[in-house]
């Protein structure tokens, strides 16, 4: 596939000066350096220990509410399971109108039209996953139409995973190729690369997968299906939450970030927030460049939110099962 | 060359381990003449969600096990208590309590574990029943546990007092979170060392020392415990408890240890005090399936 050309405006105030990026294999890699994982993992557990109280807690909790991509992902999905989670991704809390809608609901491709008449005008996003989801081993032709059905169906967005059987064993041009072309084929759907970061093995390939992603034409970088036994930590995101920092000083754009899987709990949520707010700064703190793929997560943070307009430690039987 | 004794750090009991309270407060305890006996933990509300979090984990598969089961593990607790009665005593005598009565308090602990370890196969059958009903059904109605008892020890006789209500919650496939008595931990606190040799699985008793005004407001308005024993609060709290409480339905529970007296068998223990932490669930059995 030929070099193309993105073009992008250089963010205002700022003197960086590129504002268009060669799409280039070679320019990922060369940015592609080692990564202290001891530094890592240490940065990223001083941070997790910063405490969020009253109001400021509250106000993270409703951020990250309106940042998740509500997700199931089950063999087992029905149309009755997928439009409760839709009215729930409308309205989190019946009983508390200040609660925002999250981002977007995040399903497989036989689920998108019905979720986007579900949604209707929510201002919900209607994400899907494709491209052989959650394994990606299937032919290139198969994940582009896939790709192009699904934005046709209604997807506002495409969550696609990378090949990581070619990535491992050392094929990085076709893993960039893949993107590119499915990029191509979202036409106005944003592209979330999912980079499957537990069978990475290391942050170094982590960082070189994130820079592959951002180079061939993601707007995110998402780390996990969910499927595997590692997926989102926070050492993982703040390793991809650098690459972006660097992509974005050497380009000029702004590539957004999802951790997904395993974030299942109101604390750990914050801790992401603290960790993209000491990385990126305040410009990324909004749903638009950054997303959190949860299911569970939802119902831990309402019922935090809850006990702080109680005053009461909340039940799980207060609140709907998804 | 004299050997300085290593001194016990009376923790939390939660969820089988013993941590220190989050909030890393202590208070302290003191004996006769004012004393100092040891720092206790001073348990914070954080400690309380954490250990309901623990129970509520246990609720499935402790109210799962057998009767038969749960009667074992109550008669283990009996066993292990005898064979501490020495150290829990000890505890007991240096609060305050002569080494008579302390002898005494240990004994009625551990006939009590097994009085209710008796009761385990036992109280459906008393509280159940067949009913008679004009259809053709089966009507049964049987006694379920509740679920997560929140219990407020008194704060004395302060061992004997926490087993008489512990051991009938759990003996009916309940689990506990426990505010141990203020003035005198000690030997409540060591009671979680009994649990975690005696096949209790984690989660099932968790016992938090503290200050009861800090601790008491946030258990009794917990939204996920079940059932509130107030027997260790003052009569000018109660109506509080009680208030709270309502806001999920909470069981409220309260032993009038005072007024009945908690060393007389006949009555300080009874299938009834089980029976105060279970649910009545009745159903309709089609004839003929």
């Amino acid at each position: 596939m030929p070099p193309m050309t993105e073009t992008v405006l250089a963010p205002a105030g700022r003197s960086l000066t590129p504002v268009s990026f060669r799409r280039s294999l070679n320019d990922a890699l060369e940015m592609a350096h080692g990564v202290d994982a001891v530094a890592a993992e240490e940065r990223a557990s001083s941070l997790a220990k910063r405490s969020l109280k009253k109001d400021s807690k509250v106000w993270g909790l409703k951020l990250a509410v309106s940042m998740i991509d509500l997700t199931t992902l089950e063999g087992k999905d029905t149309r009755g399971k997928v439009w409760a989670l839709c009215r729930k991704a409308v309205r989190p809390d019946p009983a508390d109108p200040e609660v925002p809608h999250v981002a977007a609901v995040c399903i497989y491709p036989s689920m998108v039209a019905f979720v986007k008449e579900a949604l209707g005008d929510s201002g919900v996003h209607v994400a899907a996953v494709a491209t052989g989801f959650p394994s990606g081993q299937t032919f290139t032709e198969i994940k582009v139409e896939e790709t192009r059905r699904t934005v046709a169906a209604g997807a506002d967005e495409i969550d696609m995973v990378i090949d990581r059987g070619a990535f491992l064993s050392g094929d990085y041009q076709k893993v960039f190729d893949e993107i590119a072309e499915v990029k191509e084929a979202c036409g106005p759907a944003h592209l979330k690369v999912i980079l499957e970061t537990g069978e990475l093995a290391n942050f170094d390939q982590v960082r070189k997968a994130s820079l592959i992603a951002m180079y061939a034409g993601a707007d995110f970088i998402k780390t996990s299906t969910g499927k595997v036994a590692v997926n989102a930590t926070l050492p993982v995101t703040l390793v991809m939450l650098e690459a972006i920092r660097d992509f974005y000083h050497a380009t000029g754009k702004k590539i957004g970030m999802k951790p997904a899987g395993g974030i299942s709990n109101a604390k750990l949520a914050l801790s992401y927030l603290v960790l993209l707010y000491e990385t990126l700064g305040a410009e990324w703190m909004n749903p638009d460049m950054f997303r959190i793929g949860a299911s569970t997560l939802l119902n831990d943070i309402l019922m935090q939110l809850r006990k702080e307009k109680t005053g009461a430690y909340q039940s799980g039987d207060y609140f709907t099962i998804d | 060359m004299a050997r300085i004794g290593v001194k016990k750090t009376y923790k939390l009991f939660i969820n089988g381990e013993f941590p220190r309270t989050e909030s890393g407060r202590s208070y302290p305890v003191v004996g006769k003449g004012g004393v100092l006996l040891a720092n206790a933990c001073r348990g914070s509300r954080k400690d309380l969600r954490n250990a309901v979090q623990a129970a509520r984990k246990a609720v499935a598969a402790w109210s799962g096990k057998t009767a038969y089961n749960r009667g074992q593990i109550l008669y283990r607790i009996a066993e292990v208590c005898e064979s501490r009665a020495g150290e829990l005593a000890e505890e007991l005598r240096r609060q305050g309590s002569s080494a008579a009565d302390a002898r005494k308090e240990i004994e009625r602990v551990i006939d009590r574990w097994l009085y209710y370890a008796g009761w385990s196969d036992k109280y459906p059958q008393v509280f159940g029943s067949v009913n008679p009903v004009a259809g053709p059904y089966y009507n049964f109605t049987v006694p379920e546990p509740t679920g997560v008892a929140g219990i407020i020890a008194p704060e004395e006789p302060a061992l004997l007092g926490l087993v008489s209500r512990i051991a009938p919650a759990i003996v009916g496939g309940n689990t506990v979170v426990a505010v141990t008595s203020e003035s005198r931990p000690l030997a409540a606190i060591t009671l979680g060392e009994v649990f975690e040799t005696s096949d209790v699985p984690a989660g099932v008793v968790n016992l938090i020392s503290g200050l009861k005004s800090e601790l008491v407001p946030w258990l009794a308005a917990h939204m996920d415990v079940n059932a509130i024993d107030a027997t260790g609060v003052t009569p000018d709290k109660l109506a509080d408890v009680q208030k709270a409480a309502a806001e999920n339905v909470k069981r409220y529970v309260h032993f009038d240890g005072d007024e009945i007296g908690w060393t007389d068998d006949r009555l300080s223990q009874s299938p009834y005090a089980i029976f105060e932490f279970q649910e009545m669930k009745t159903v309709w059995h089609p004839m003929g399936m």
